[in-house]
């Protein structure tokens, strides 16, 4: 008995501790950034200021790696063991929110104001998340390269329409100069074939859901447009314009291919910027998007922070995260990256984005072309769907069917989440 | 009970007591979860969704498994001729009519296509209501119907091989075991490398050997190759494996029985049959089980080299099962899958265990 | 004097075929070395070179070959971008504890079914080889659900949910039907009237299981420590949805934070090269221990 109450003791004045000390509310962050050079290094930095600046809480980072964070989080989403800070990329934002997994933030609109339209994370006229930087996708290739075929530059008032451009590529692949006028990327078989080949579709006038509803993707994923997508997309593949969905992952990785000149054009990003211009110096060229008919379209959203509904110190959250998101840490994150900072302010402080700098051209093909990515639940699905159609589509089937089946798929699972909220 | 002829081995507490722990584990970390899938596969579960589930039977398993078949003759124009297409092939009228919303075909609403033939004049449309499963299932028995004989029986030849006493022998032990050390991600994504069509190095193998004859092949892009080239991978890949298990095999069997054979002056193929194989009978049972099972599971190679195409032609059921329960979010769909995968292989294994049953 | 001749004539012909039979012998074992050897070269070798260089050798025959821009640079690459020592140590921790408990609790098991009769036993083996056929992945889920609401004591008293720890990467794997089954087809070879003879005797069915049958099973021991040790090594989709703490994770998760953005092929290829040391180093000791436990057992008869 003794014993007994000996230990209730200890454990009792064990509580008290832990509950003077406990005046500093203790956060979670959650990255993917691990296994990446500079990330943890910025990020920690970003931790380190934010707990220096203040005394009410204590922030700690945790990273993962990028392949294996959405597997960790959705594990930890059902354990509840979410953290208070999450980093969500942006076109999943919706169905973390949908199913009550996030908090809608603080922070207000006139915060943002000025933010990069695919920087900030909206759902039902909620802001959900927010991002320090956004990823923009160029036509990228050689002014050299234009020159000897004899092809027009392109540019954001005139770009190179359908024909122009596959024109274009037709003149390339004659030359018999490359392996392949075109390199897509189609090694990179996760999220890259929604957030780069959707855009083409969109150019055509077709989408992957309806987006006046969010009820139904018939006649916008398998209507006439679409279709016409379809059979275009297909070209590419059975013309050996591109190479196809068995591409080993060697060549597309940090534009290689092109760099090497296998390539004549690679459809990439802005990540891939710097090492293109340590290559090619003034001769490289960012290029807007072909215009398929309804002008050109580029992704948008990148990975973005939001605020956990398990959190039990939200305040907290929502202070770190305006924390972090001052231009001096956009800045940073941007000369690291060189993705483009989210607000104009920051792109100044920047090496690539302020005036006249090199890269300062993503920031316009981003605000004049960017198109978010479906903003609804059921988009974690429309995306592997889309997935699976454009790479049977690719590697021979029938257009018509691929779409239709495509749809069908897509109308079933809205149906089954009962409209999923919209 | 029947008095057993040895009563001496009878023993209700200690056989339980040695079971338990293993039997407890088992109960707790694999027939639970799985009794969990299965009370999912009558559900409408998802892995996250704010929608209480729902009780939906066996509306599931409909919809994994519905086939029909629907006939049709081809169009004709007013004079009663064959409409013929672009191709000059004859003109059927589209599915999608059918299928769609057609009040007399109820039963074939939102079914598609999963192959047709020719019947007479007409042609003979048989659809599925889950096309993909379709293709995956017959990819998953086209998998284990080729690679458990060829793999059991290399592995096989690889351990009478290595069974030799020679000096060396262990190194070559080793070296075959040695793609079962590296993990089937990491030798998947090497021969992401080897199987490329433009540059890789299979092609260039096969060009040198050929004298430039050889057509490069893009064996992983063409639906017609991918699943022989993940087929050879895996057994490549695996043989080590099971070599191993033949090995303990031939090495359970007494050196005297071989002397034996050799006095009474047997060949060598004649002590292979009636002194190793004899002795082998329960290590064949074990290897061909564990390949068969394995085989059913596969995924690793589909998942980091292919994603089940191209066109479907290396959809499988566990690839469906996680890319639909985890990555789609529709656990009550990826339960159906593994419920059914369960179901099918059990059958398979009472077979097999009936056609290799002791016959005393 | 001639049979005298005759027979030493036929004795060196023999001699002769089979230093014949022995090169066919060698020539077969090297085709097949060549065949299997060659991804495990292609990955030691890529891991010295430069990316730029590894990409154009995959083509030829250069990426078997050290040859080029030498240098162990991606080695201290890999080490500098991730916590490569710890990933090792948490791997081969979970790996030994559970190789350990698992060669342990099966073959007491499997001893059970084989040479015991007891009320039940059939039906319990039947279930448990009916559980070969559920893949893991299949099952992840419902058994993240299960290990969520396990509970358990530590020094905060009693808690709930096994996820950021050891226990949850060893306990759910200890006891496995495929290692059941081993041992069982194993003992099932073994002569029951040693044990009955045992029992005779007056020896306990522990005493049995340890003194008798234990020392006769040194293949099937290593056989299933080996199965069970790449299974357990190569786990990625379990411990990556139980371990949130970078502390606990596993090599293979850990392969993840090369195939960020811009992998480097070069560190994938080393750190491949050095988490396959541990899998490699434990297979020839065990070889070398199966080889000596044939020896002395002499085996069965």
């Amino acid at each position: 008995m003794t014993m007994l109450t000996r230990v209730s003791a200890i454990l009792l004045a064990s509580t008290c501790l832990a509950g003077a000390a406990a005046a500093q509310a203790e956060l979670t962050f959650w990255q993917h950034g691990a296994g990446n050079p500079w990330e943890p290094r910025l990020f920690g930095q970003i931790v380190e200021d934010f707990n220096a600046s203040q005394s009410d809480w204590k922030v700690t980072l945790q990273q993962f790696p990028q392949a294996a964070y959405n597997d960790s989080v959705t594990a930890a989403a059902l354990s509840g063991e979410l953290p208070d800070i999450i980093d969500v990329d942006g076109p999943l934002m919706p169905n973390w929110a949908w199913a009550g997994y996030l908090a809608p933030l603080e922070i207000t609109e006139e915060e943002l104001e000025g933010f990069l339209p695919g920087t900030i994370g909206r759902w039902q006229d909620q802001i959900y998340s927010v991002g320090l930087w956004d990823a923009a996708v160029a036509m990228i290739t050689r002014k050299s390269t234009l020159e000897k075929y004899g092809i027009r530059v392109p540019t954001l008032g005139e770009p190179w329409t359908g024909e122009e451009f596959n024109a274009a590529l037709e003149t390339m692949k004659e030359s018999g100069d490359f392996e392949y006028p075109l390199d897509l990327g189609m090694w990179d078989k996760v999220e890259w074939y929604p957030y780069a080949f959707s855009p083409f579709l969109q150019s055509f006038g077709g989408d992957i859901v309806d987006r006046s509803t969010y009820q139904t993707a018939e006649g916008v994923l398998n209507g006439d447009a679409a279709i016409a997508f379809g059979e275009w997309w297909q070209g590419l593949f059975t013309d050996g314009l591109v190479p196809g969905t068995s591409q080993d992952p060697a060549d597309g990785n940090q534009a290689f291919g092109f760099r090497d000149g296998k390539y004549a054009i690679v459809w990439s990003g802005n990540w891939n910027g710097a090492g293109v211009l340590e290559a090619f110096g003034d001769d490289a060229l960012f290029l807007p998007a072909p215009d398929f008919g309804n002008g050109p379209k580029i992704g948008a959203a990148s990975w973005q922070f939001a605020v956990s509904a398990q959190s039990e110190n939200q305040q907290g959250a929502n202070a770190f995260i305006r924390f972090a998101l001052q231009d001096k840490y956009q800045a940073m994150f941007s000369d690291a990256s060189g993705l483009a900072p989210a607000t104009a302010t920051a792109a100044q402080m920047t090496e690539n984005y302020k005036e006249g700098a090199p890269m300062a051209v993503f920031y316009d093909l981003s605000a004049a072309q960017a198109l978010v990515r479906p903003v609804t639940p059921g988009y974690v699905v429309q995306s592997a769907v889309f997935r699976k159609a454009v790479s049977d589509i690719a590697d021979g089937a029938d257009v018509a069917t691929a779409l239709d089946a495509a749809v069908d798929e897509i109308d079933a699972d809205i149906e089954n989440n009962q409209g999923y909220g919209h | 009970m029947a008095a057993t002829p040895t009563r001496l081995l009878s023993s209700n507490r200690a056989g339980w007591a040695m079971a338990a722990p293993a039997v407890g584990l088992i109960l707790l970390f694999i027939i639970v979860p799985f009794a969990l899938a299965f009370g999912f596969s009558f559900t409408n579960q998802r892995l996250f969704s704010p929608n209480p589930t729902q009780w939906v039977g066996t509306a599931n398993f409909q919809q994994l498994l519905g086939v029909s078949t629907l006939t049709l003759e081809p169009e004709r124009d007013a004079s009663g001729a064959v409409v013929l297409d672009d191709d000059g092939q004859p003109k059927y009228p589209r599915l999608r009519s059918y299928t769609r919303n057609n009040p007399d075909y109820p039963h074939l609403q939102g079914k598609q296509e999963w192959f047709s033939f020719g019947w007479g004049d007409s042609r003979v449309f048989v659809l599925a209501s889950d096309v993909v499963f379709m293709k995956a299932l017959r990819n998953t028995f086209l998998f284990v119907l080729v690679v458990a004989p060829l793999q059991g029986g290399l592995a096989l030849l690889l351990a009478v091989m290595t069974n030799q006493k020679l000096k060396g022998i262990n190194f070559f032990r080793t070296v075959y075991f040695m793609p079962v050390v590296v993990s089937i991600v990491v030798v998947s994504l090497l021969w992401r490398f080897i199987y490329d069509g433009d540059n890789g190095l299979l092609n260039n193998v096969l060009g040198w050997l050929t004298f430039g004859a050889f057509e490069p092949v893009d064996w992983l892009g063409n639906p017609s190759t991918a699943l022989p080239a993940i087929i050879a991978m895996s057994i490549w890949q695996a043989v080590g494996f099971h070599m191993v298990i033949w090995l303990a095999g031939l090495q359970s069997i007494s050196p005297t029985l071989y002397e034996a054979a050799n006095i009474e002056g047997a060949s060598r193929w004649q002590a292979f049959r009636y002194v190793t194989w004899p002795g082998l009978r329960n290590t064949a049972v074990l290897v061909l089980i564990v390949i068969t099972m394995q085989a059913f599971a596969l995924f690793a190679q589909i998942d980091v080299m292919t994603k089940g195409g191209p066109v479907d032609s290396t959809q499988t059921m566990v690839f469906q099962a996680v890319e639909r329960g985890y990555r789609k979010q529709d656990i009550a769909a990826g339960s159906v899958i593994s419920v059914v995968l369960f179901l099918i292989v059990l059958t398979i294994s009472l077979v097999q265990g009936y056609l290799t049953r002791e016959k005393k | 004097m001639a049979t005298v001749e005759e027979a030493q004539g036929t004795a060196t012909l023999e001699a002769r075929s089979v230093s014949w039979d022995r090169v066919w012998r060698y020539a077969l074992l090297i085709l097949g070395a060549v065949i299997f050897i060659f991804p495990l070269l292609f990955m030691v070798m890529s891991s010295l070179k430069p990316d730029a260089q590894l990409l154009a050798d995959t083509a030829n025959l250069r990426a078997f070959l050290p040859v080029g821009d030498i240098s162990l640079d991606n080695y201290f690459g890999a080490f500098r971008r991730a916590p490569v020592a710890t990933f090792i140590f948490n791997s081969v921790l979970v790996t030994a504890v559970t190789v350990v408990l698992s060669l342990f609790v099966c073959s007491l098991a499997a001893f059970a079914f084989v040479f015991l009769k007891w009320r039940g036993r059939d039906i319990v083996l039947a279930v448990i080889i009916a559980t070969l056929i559920v893949p893991f992945e299949t099952i992840a889920i419902p058994m993240l659900i299960v290990v969520n609401n396990l509970p358990w004591i530590s020094s905060d008293g009693l808690t709930l949910g096994w996820l950021n720890s050891y226990r949850v990467q060893i306990v759910p794997f200890i006891a496995d039907g495929l290692t059941i089954f081993l041992f069982a087809q194993f003992f099932k070879d073994m002569p029951r009237e040693l044990i009955e003879a045992c029992r005779v005797e007056g020896a306990t069915w522990f005493q049995i299981y340890r003194k008798v049958v234990m020392p006769l099973s040194g293949p099937v021991l290593a056989t299933g420590a080996i199965l069970k040790f790449l299974a357990m090594y190569n786990q990625y989709l379990w411990p990556l949805m139980v371990t949130q703490d970078e502390g606990y994770r596993p090599v293979m998760v850990g392969l993840q934070y090369f195939f960020q953005l811009n992998p480097v092929w070069g560190e994938i290829m080393a750190y491949l090269s050095v988490i396959t040391v541990p899998v490699l180093a434990f297979y020839l000791f065990l070889q070398r221990a199966f080889i000596a436990s044939i020896a002395s057992t002499g085996v069965k008869g």
